[in-house]
């Protein structure tokens, strides 16, 4: 049987983790490389780089990153944030990235996501949706989940998947930060239209929301950040705590 | 001195880091006479199988791989697994190197593809030493597979199908998983072909 998987994220600026997802008030919490190595010595399944620098320094200094991380560790990762364009994506899976992660760009030209999948395939085609609920809908967000695109996010992951979308990172912005556990109605939702992977994130405040999801959904992954951070929990608890409740998963 | 075939199709890097990581010598290459200098050869890939054998053609390598895997241990790896069959029927039809007798086309199941993540290796006809490695997980991207005999089959997969994960024709092998992502089981296999395949050619000189 295929294990659900456990997946930290870690959000990078100018080359440093920082923790806050706001834009303010962040603070440096180390080095990425060092990080990405600890959390899949702890079981990590897969670990997930997003860039938030600003600069095109801060973009430079990832694909550094993306290097020497390849050269250190031996699990699948995935790097997103600021890919705008297929000569991007490129520049990130020379480096040694696994997959790529496009979300704006994606909803401003779709066929970057044809291209993408075309030329390095669907696997390493990963497409991030910010989901907003709005009445009986969700709507997709762009710039950090502050603007509203008015694109229905069920349709918009139906047509990721057509267009040859390998995996959904599907972010609640309405559970993102909350810490009360994963938007499962949203999760739910979404599994159940593509016959992709998806990754669930947004709201993990304790070990048991992974459990939760993975009993309620039949979403493939679950993300989470902060709790991850400064050993708040560890991975290897998480995935305790998952066993415990039957879900399947790769023994740390 | 292992050789990795670069035919640029997919990043090596990962591969190359986790021979290192054994302590053996590795070189990234496309050049005939690195390749007849190495002990061992790897084909990595990722993509699609046509593209594959097009880029191999382009370097004018399939002869040159197809009478090097007659001499010495030779790994392919995901893609560079597939390609060692004998026909692969991803957009259209191609030839792959026929190594290993059997085809390559899409997964046949009710689950979801690809086939990502962390999947439990099945150990085939008791197959020694491989068996400590029954139901570890190794890490697996892809939406096609390999359909061979059951005597080449070393492990497979459950995913509503059985999926092939190791094969093996001689000193000829195939791991449909990427090795290099999949932690420390990973880099375990690695050692165990090393090994293996060490211990082989050195009953058979």
């Amino acid at each position: 049987m295929i294990a659900k998987r456990i997946i930290p994220c870690l959000d990078v600026k100018e080359g440093k983790v920082v923790k806050g997802t706001n834009f303010v008030g962040l603070r440096e919490l180390g080095d990425p490389v060092e990080m990405a190595s600890n959390y899949s010595k702890d079981g990590a399944d897969e670990i997930i780089f997003l860039d938030i620098s600003a600069t095109n320094e801060g973009r430079q200094t990832m694909v550094d990153i993306v290097k020497r991380t390849a050269e250190q560790v031996f699990v699948p990762f995935t790097v997103g944030g600021g890919v705008r364009t297929i000569d991007d994506v490129n520049r990130l899976l020379k480096a040694g990235a696994d997959k790529v992660g496009m979300n704006s760009a994606a909803v401003n030209n779709p066929q970057l996501i044809t291209e993408s999948s075309d030329r390095f395939g669907a696997q390493c085609t990963v497409i991030a949706i910010d989901a907003k609920r709005v009445g009986e809908k969700w709507h997709v967000m762009t710039h950090g989940g502050s603007k509203d695109t008015g694109i229905d996010a069920i349709e918009w992951a139906k047509e990721a998947e057509s267009r040859g979308a390998g995996e959904i990172l599907l972010t609640s912005v309405d559970t993102d930060g909350v810490k009360d556990g994963f938007d499962l109605p949203l999760t739910d939702t979404v599994v159940s239209v593509v016959r992709i992977p998806v990754i669930a994130s947004g709201g993990v405040g304790k070990p048991e929301h992974f459990p939760e999801v993975f009993n309620k959904t039949d979403v493939s992954a679950g993300l989470a950040a902060s709790i991850f951070h400064e050993n708040t929990f560890t991975v290897k608890q998480v995935k305790d705590v998952c066993i415990d409740q039957g879900v399947n998963i790769r023994e740390a | 001195m292992i050789a990795i075939v670069d035919y640029g199709m997919g990043n090596v890097a990962s591969v190359k880091t986790a021979f290192q990581r054994l302590g053996y010598d590795v070189e990234i290459t496309d050049s005939v006479e690195r390749l007849e200098a190495a002990s061992h050869i790897i084909l990595p890939g990722v993509g699609s199988f046509q593209a594959a054998v097009e880029e191999i053609n382009q370097r004018n390598l399939t002869e040159p791989l197809r009478r090097l895997a007659k001499e010495k241990p030779f790994l392919g790896i995901c893609l560079g697994m597939q390609l060692l069959f004998d026909q692969g029927y991803e957009n259209g039809i191609s030839d792959g190197l026929g190594l290993i007798p059997g085809e390559v086309n899409r997964i046949e199941t009710e689950y979801i593809l690809p086939h990502i993540g962390w999947n439990q290796l099945q150990i085939e006809n008791n197959n020694q030493p491989f068996a400590s490695f029954q139901d570890k997980h190794v890490y697996f991207v892809h939406s096609f597979q390999a359909r061979t005999g059951q005597q080449y089959l070393v492990a497979t997969a459950e995913y509503g199908t059985k999926v092939p994960g190791i094969v093996q024709n001689g000193h000829v092998y195939g791991m449909q998983f990427h090795p290099e992502k999949s932690g420390e089981v990973g880099v375990d296999l690695l050692k165990l072909f090393m090994e293996k395949t060490n211990g082989d050619r050195g009953q058979q000189a």
